[in-house]
Formats: structure tokens, C-alpha cells, sequence
């Protein structure tokens, strides 16, 4: 609303959330064979709060030998123990992980944010409950995979080689572990290189469910070790998420090699208004659509899509509401929006708020203050964008939006289609007949309608073109771990 | 800060361009209010305005001038255990007992509203809610609360409703008008929002959401919807209107986050008696019985607080 004098600012005294119940360790081996196993390559690295540069661990480097150890492991798990286990006692093991980490959900939930920066609002709403979720889910499954393929026989693949971003570190091990277990596979997981410790948690966990070991393997490290895991040549099926260019170089390495493969890369949603819209809500399912886990979100609706006759008010609105985004310590529970990933996120970041203002669009920030130390952006916002500019066109991965304008159906249709991605997509308009009409035309793998950002065990995710193939989550995420007959 | 100037030409808003509410959105947008921690100095001094904004009220048929008398004693003296407390905005009374509210507050300050309208159903003629209004005036209110007719805006006739609250804004004179839409009686926030428009438009100083009689009475997500009924009109004419939801908010807590809600959706300038109310009568006492734990590091029984 427009400043006027007023007596009162209320503003919001500071709640944060206690991490004193929480236990790192000052180091963390490699996770191989149900055992914390030294590194032979001899490396470690350190895992730093995001929040205030302080070092939380150090964490082992797995070499090409250290991830030969847990293919190995998990090849001995798979022939020995996993395959031969009846599905229905394969379940219990996996219903087990997920009551734990519903049992241990403040504990995760908090060193996600440490690890991670982000807000405690989400890590403990969204990621942890949503982890759960999906242990429950698939562990479900199990022994009724049969019923999922009507007519085909289903077998495992074996040994599933895993490699997961750093924006939702516990969620993607989550995505990936709960239908590979459920679908009989044994796994070696790689978390990202900034985010490692929820995983090293959670391998803790399946210690602690007496999970047989080597099933699930987890082994640290960065881009070489990934490599390591991804090119083993007794790794039967490979799942990614990650950036579009690495998901190529992925799919170089496997090709030919008859490892199944699923990636799920980047994403510049188109987020479309229409002016029958319910703008106020609409207002508010932009700033969950970009400004949600600070814009690491693969399908963030970095896009957004103005109909012309509407586009003054929801600018002013959208304006009003950021300046009530709370930034900064990524504990305190009224944090809207917290620390940037890492230090190189950061600078990609401020690389694209640079080009966009170069290339003529019109910046918007909310005047905040920052914490000195760590990784911050304020949530912004850039108007008069062309589709031609590269923060319409490249995935800057941050809580920055690129704002345009369209007149007609067909034009806006067109514009959100003019990307080489294809993740997701919102529509926003009270009017279904609208909604369908561009659902189907939008070549988007998730569209969501009259919200945005919603995530369920039992929903397929998925991109077309450049954000990769496959699905995870619901039935749909089975028939990417199992050999169909 | 802007009072009532009347800028555009007093327009019956058309129905079909409402703006409509996506029900699902505005409960999310609650509850991500409701997720707010307020804590500590924020509490305190969010509880202290909360009381300030209390329009103590009784509205019943038993009602006695001595039982008023009590009423606006303690809404000049909330707990006078507790030092630096303010009064409340208003006590709230029928109008047959406004004149007697009148003189019990003196000039504290303490605003006397009334009902009228044949509250709280509003099934009466114009001529009598006129007269009813006209002599809550005369008695001394310096507010008035009436209640739109219902039965006439679900039955379509929005024109009749509009006129009715122009008629009434007319009879308040100077007193300030409060329209009760009685959402509990509506069914969706579609109709409440078309009723907050309707409302504004043909004067309203306040928007209410209810009588107190009807469950739902006043929940998060109906003001929320009246809310944005208002900030729309700020946006269109830069002219304020003010709020109150009423009936149902009991807890210092719920209070606090209707507080954060017009803070973060209208902005801080709406956090004044002026701009917001609360009708309730145990919200009072609940509030009083946090301030005073703040103070004292713990919590006190409910004797310790008197109940009028």
C-alpha cells in the first residue's frame, strides 16, 4: 500500500527455531555395506551453513574406487538379500524409514535449513512431511507391482546409480530411494557436494531400520564422483536431477551402454495470468511460484505472463505482497525467503540481475536489510522483459522473475512454448473451459491450475524437451526402476 | 490519513465484473499468516492494540441499563492491576440503550456504537430501520451498526440492497456506519465479496462480518475476502475504509493473526481503532490474562479478571 505517517510498524520480533536437539558430526565417512567406511581416496571436503559460512562438517570424497566399493555392495545386497526377500517383508523395511523420519522430523528438518539455507518454514511444512510421504507412498507399492502393469511381467533392474541436486537434498534421496526399494532395486546414492548431510542423516536412519546392508549405498562427493557413479559399468539403471547441461553429459556417457535412464533437469515455467483471474490469490500463487525455496526450484514459475488489461494491478499487488517476504536467517520460523545455496549460486545469480538490467529491463527489489555474513538475495522482480533477453530464456535457478505481457490465448500459448524446456507450467483463470484448452497445448510434463508449486507422492513429475524424461512419483515413477515384459 | 472524501460518483458496483475468490487460495494464504510467530515485544504490543481495537459489546434481549453501566465501566478500566493499558475503541448496545452507555463513558473517549436495522435479522421495512437508526443517533451513538438485508441480495435485488445502505448512511448523520453483511448467511466468498463492494460503494465507513447470532461468525478467510474489498477501493480512489470482523475471536492468539493479516494485505496504516475492529466480548479477558503472564511469568485463574 502507499507509505503514509503511521505510529506503528509492528514488526516482527525475531523466532528462531532451537538447533540445539540437533547432532552433526565433525566428520562423516562414506556410507558402503551398512558401514561408515574411510574414503581411499583420502579426501574430504567441508559442508559450510550457507547462512553464515560457518563449516557444519567434513565430509569424505568417494574416488572412482570408493564408488567401485558400493556398486559392488549393492550388486552383493541385490543378488544375495534384496531380490530374494518376498515383496511384502521388502515393504516393512520401507514403511519402517518413513515412520523414522516422521519420529525425527524437527531433527531433519533443521539441519536441512543449516545445510541448505532454506527457510524452516519449508524444510519442516514441505520437505520433511513430503520425504515421508513418499516412503509411505512407494512402500506401498511393493508388493503389488504387478497391478501397476496389467499384462506385463515386472522384474527389478538391479543396481540404481543415483545423483541428486542440492535444492531439496533429503526430498530428491526421498524421490529416488523410495521407488528403487520398492521396485527391488539396491541403490548408490550421490547427494550434492553443498548439501550432503540430510542423506548422511538419513543413512544413519536406515541403520537404525536395520535395513540390510549395502541396499542403499551413499557415497560424497562432487561432479567426479557423480561421473564415477553414472559410468560404473555394473550400475544397471541411472536417475539424475540436475542441470540440463550435465543431464546431456549424462546421456552421453549412457548411451549404448543399456543403462535405463531417467533425468530431470532445469525448467523456466511460464506462470499465466488471464484477467478473469481471482488476481488476489493469483498474486499470491506467483510468489509461491518464484519465491519458494529462494527459486531453487527446477519448475519455479520464473516465467510470468501477464493478460495486458490486468497487468497494472497485479504488478502493484505483486510489489505490495514482496514487501512483506521476510529474508534472512533461515531458522527463524517468519523467514519467507532464506540463504542462496552457495556462494557460486550466488554470483550465477547476481550475473543474471546484471544482464537483465543491461539488457533494458526494469529492475524491482523490496528494500530489506541483509545479515552480514552468508548468501542473500532479495526476491526480485524485472519488468519490461523480451522474450529474447536471457532472463526470459536461461534458467537463472534464483528468486528472480522475468515479467511480460500478452494480449491473446494464442499469443501467450506461443510465448510459453518458446523455450528449449518443458518442465512445468500455471494457469491462472476462473474459467475451466480456459484451463483445459491450454493444458493441453502447453508442452509442460506438471501444469498446475489456480495454484502452483504442489507436489503429492501419487502425482507423476516430469519434463518434456530439454528437462529431461521419465517420471517420478506416482504409479508413473514405478515403470522407471522396473523392466517391463 | 484520508478520510471521507468522496471521490468517485457513488456507483452501484456491477456483478458481473466482481472480482471472484478462488476459495482454495484464500484458506492457503491464511494459514501462511497463521504460520507467522508472534513473540515477545511483537506480542505484547500487538496484544495492547488488539485490546484498543475491541468494540465490548452485549446484544441481548435481557440486557439492563445496569448491566450497560458495567460494561462501560470496565471498558474505560480493562484490569487496572495492570498499569499502561488503553481503553477499548467502543462498547457495542442496542439502541434503547444507548443513552445510558453515553453517560457511563463520559468523555473517555470510549465510542458508543449501536445496532439498528432491526438487527440482527433486518427483516423490517425501510421506514423502520430508518427510524431505528435515526434514534440510535439522536440517543448519542457515534457509530452505527446495521445489517444488509439478505434475503433481498441472495434473491438477486442488489440494487435494493445498495439503496438501503445509502438510505442508512444517510440517517447516521455524522455517526460513522458499519455494515454488517452477516457472511455466516451468504455461502461463499463470492457473495462476500460482491456484498463488500456493494457496501463500500453506497458508504459504508466499516465493512462487519457479522451479527454474532450465526454460525460462522467471523473466520480469517471471510475477512481476508473483505480485505481485498478494501484494498481494491484503496487502489481505485485512495479513500480508506475500515473493518471489523466480529463474533468468534476469542483467543489473543487468533487476534495477533488477524493483526498480521492487515498488516502484510493492507499495510501498517490500517493498524489503528480507527481502521480495524474487533467485536467480541471474552476476547477481552483472554488477552488481559497473556498480558498479564508476560508481567508476572505466569498464569493467573480467569477470577482474577472480571467478567461483565
Amino acid at each position: 500500500m502507499a507509505t503514509k505517517k503511521t505510529a506503528l510498524t509492528w514488526t516482527l520480533a525475531p523466532a528462531p527455531e532451537s538447533a540445539d536437539h540437533v547432532k552433526i558430526n565433525a566428520q562423516y565417512e562414506l556410507f558402503i555395506n551398512g558401514k561408515w567406511v574411510k574414503p581411499k581416496s583420502g579426501k574430504y571436503f567441508d559442508t559450510i551453513n550457507p547462512a553464515n559460512e560457518k563449516k557444519l562438517a567434513r565430509i569424505a570424497e568417494a574416488g572412482e574406487a570408493d564408488v567401485d566399493a558400493a556398486v559392488k555392495a549393492a550388486r552383493r545386497a541385490y543378488d544375495t538379500v534384496w531380490s530374494k526377500m518376498p515383496a511384502s517383508e521388502c515393504a516393512k523395511y520401507i514403511y519402517r524409514i518413513a515412520r523414522l523420519l516422521q519420529e525425527k522430523a524437527r531433527e531433519f528438518a533443521v539441519i536441512e535449513s543449516m545445510d541448505g539455507g532454506k527457510a524452516i518454514r519449508e524444510s519442516r511444512d514441505v520437505d520433511v512431511p513430503l520425504a515421508a510421504a513418499h516412503f509411505f507412498y512407494y512402500a506401498g507399492w511393493a508388493d503389488k507391482l504387478h497391478y501397476a502393469f496389467p499384462g506385463k511381467q515386472v522384474s527389478p533392474l538391479g543396481v540404481a546409480g543415483q545423483v541428486i541436486p542440492w535444492n531439496f537434498p533429503l526430498l530428491m534421496a526421498a524421490w529416488k530411494l523410495a521407488p528403487a526399494l520398492a521396485c527391488g532395486n539396491t541403490v548408490v546414492l550421490k547427494p550434492a557436494e553443498t548439501t550432503p548431510l540430510t542423506a548422511l542423516k538419513l543413512a544413519e536412519l536406515l541403520q537404525e531400520a536395520e535395513l540390510p546392508d549395502g541396499i542403499v549405498n551413499i557415497v560424497t562427493g562432487a561432479g567426479a564422483t557423480g561421473a564415477a557413479v553414472v559410468n560404473h559399468p555394473d550400475v544397471n539403471k541411472v536417475a539424475f536431477t540436475g542441470s540440463t547441461g550435465v543431464g546431456k553429459l549424462i546421456q552421453r556417457a549412457t548411451a549404448g551402454s543399456g543403462k535405463k535412464l531417467t533425468l530431470e533437469l532445469g525448467g523456466k515455467a511460464a506462470n499465466i495470468i488471464f484477467a478473469d483471474a481471482a488476481i488476489d490469490q493469483a498474486v499470491e500463487g506467483i510468489i509461491n511460484g518464484i519465491y519458494f525455496n529462494q527459486g531453487h526450484v527446477c519448475c519455479a514459475g520464473s516465467r510470468l505472463f501477464v493478460e495486458e488489461g490486468v497487468y497494472d494491478e497485479v504488478i502493484r499487488k505483486l510489489k505490495h505482497r514482496m514487501r512483506s517476504l521476510v529474508v534472512g536467517d533461515p531458522l527463524d520460523k517468519n523467514t519467507d525467503i532464506g540463504a542462496i545455496n552457495s556462494r557460486e549460486q550466488l554470483t550465477t545469480i547476481n550475473r543474471y540481475l546484471k544482464a537483465g538490467v543491461a539488457d533494458g529491463a526494469e529492475m524491482y527489489q523490496p528494500t530489506c536489510d541483509l545479515p552480514n555474513k552468508g548468501y542473500w538475495c532479495r526476491p526480485t522482480l524485472f519488468l519490461n522483459v523480451a522474450q529474447s533477453a536471457r532472463i526470459a530464456q536461461e534458467e537463472i535457478f534464483g528468486p528472480v522473475l522475468a515479467v511480460q505481457t500478452f494480449r491473446t490465448v494464442d499469443e501467450v500459448i506461443q510465448k510459453a512454448n518458446n523455450t528449449p524446456y518443458g518442465l512445468s507450467a500455471g494457469v491462472w483463470t476462473d474459467k475451466g473451459s480456459k484451463i483445459f484448452n491450454l493444458t493441453s497445448k502447453l508442452r509442460a510434463g506438471v501444469i498446475w491450475a489456480n495454484t502452483y508449486n504442489k507436489f503429492d507422492p501419487t502425482s507423476p513429475f516430469g519434463g518434456y524437451k530439454e528437462s529431461g524424461y521419465g517420471r517420478e512419483g506416482g504409479m508413473h515413477g514405478l515403470g522407471a526402476y522396473l523392466d517391463l515384459n | 490519513m484520508a478520510t471521507k472524501t468522496l471521490t468517485a460518483p457513488v456507483r452501484m458496483p456491477d456483478p458481473r465484473t466482481t472480482p471472484t475468490i478462488d476459495q482454495v487460495g484464500i484458506e492457503e494464504r491464511v494459514a501462511r499468516i497463521k504460520s507467522r510467530s508472534i513473540k515477545k515485544e511483537t506480542k505484547v504490543q500487538g496484544m495492547k492494540l488488539a485490546l484498543s481495537m475491541i468494540d465490548l459489546t452485549t446484544l441481548e434481549g435481557a440486557d439492563t441499563p445496569n448491566k450497560v453501566q458495567q460494561m462501560c465501566y470496565k471498558a474505560m478500566h480493562l484490569h487496572d492491576s495492570l498499569p499502561g493499558l488503553p481503553t477499548v475503541a467502543a462498547v457495542c448496545v442496542y439502541p434503547s440503550l444507548v443513552k445510558v452507555a453515553k453517560k457511563a463513558l463520559g468523555d473517555s473517549g470510549v465510542k458508543v456504537a449501536s445496532v439498528s436495522t432491526a438487527f440482527p435479522s433486518g427483516q423490517a421495512p425501510r421506514n423502520v430501520k430508518i427510524a431505528d437508526t435515526k434514534f440510535a443517533v439522536n440517543e448519542g451513538a457515534d457509530e452505527i451498526d446495521m445489517v444488509i438485508s439478505r434475503g433481498r441480495f441472495h434473491s438477486g435485488d442488489h440494487a435494493y440492497v445498495f439503496d438501503e445502505i445509502a438510505a442508512i448512511k444517510e440517517a447516521c448523520g455524522d455517526a460513522r456506519l458499519k455494515v454488517i453483511l452477516e457472511t455466516g448467511e451468504l455461502g461463499t466468498y463470492d457473495k462476500v465479496r460482491l456484498a463488500s463492494d456493494i457496501a463500500i460503494a453506497a458508504g459504508a465507513d466499516f465493512i462487519k462480518t457479522s451479527t454474532g447470532k450465526i454460525n460462522p461468525a467471523a473466520t480469517m478467510e471471510v475477512t481476508l475476502v473483505m480485505l481485498h474489498a478494501i484494498r481494491d477501493h484503496y487502489l481505485r480512489t485512495g479513500q480508506m475504509i475500515a473493518m471489523k470482523p466480529a463474533g468468534g475471536i476469542r483467543k489473543s492468539k487468533e487476534a495477533l493473526h488477524y493483526l498480521m493479516m492487515v498488516k502484510e494485505e493492507l499495510g501498517p496504516e490500517w493498524l489503528d481503532n480507527h481502521w480495524f475492529r474487533f467485536g467480541a466480548s471474552s476476547l477481552a479477558n483472554d488477552i488481559l490474562m497473556q498480558l498479564q503472564k508476560e508481567a508476572d511469568g505466569r498464569y493467573q485463574s480467569a477470577d482474577y479478571f472480571s467478567n461483565d
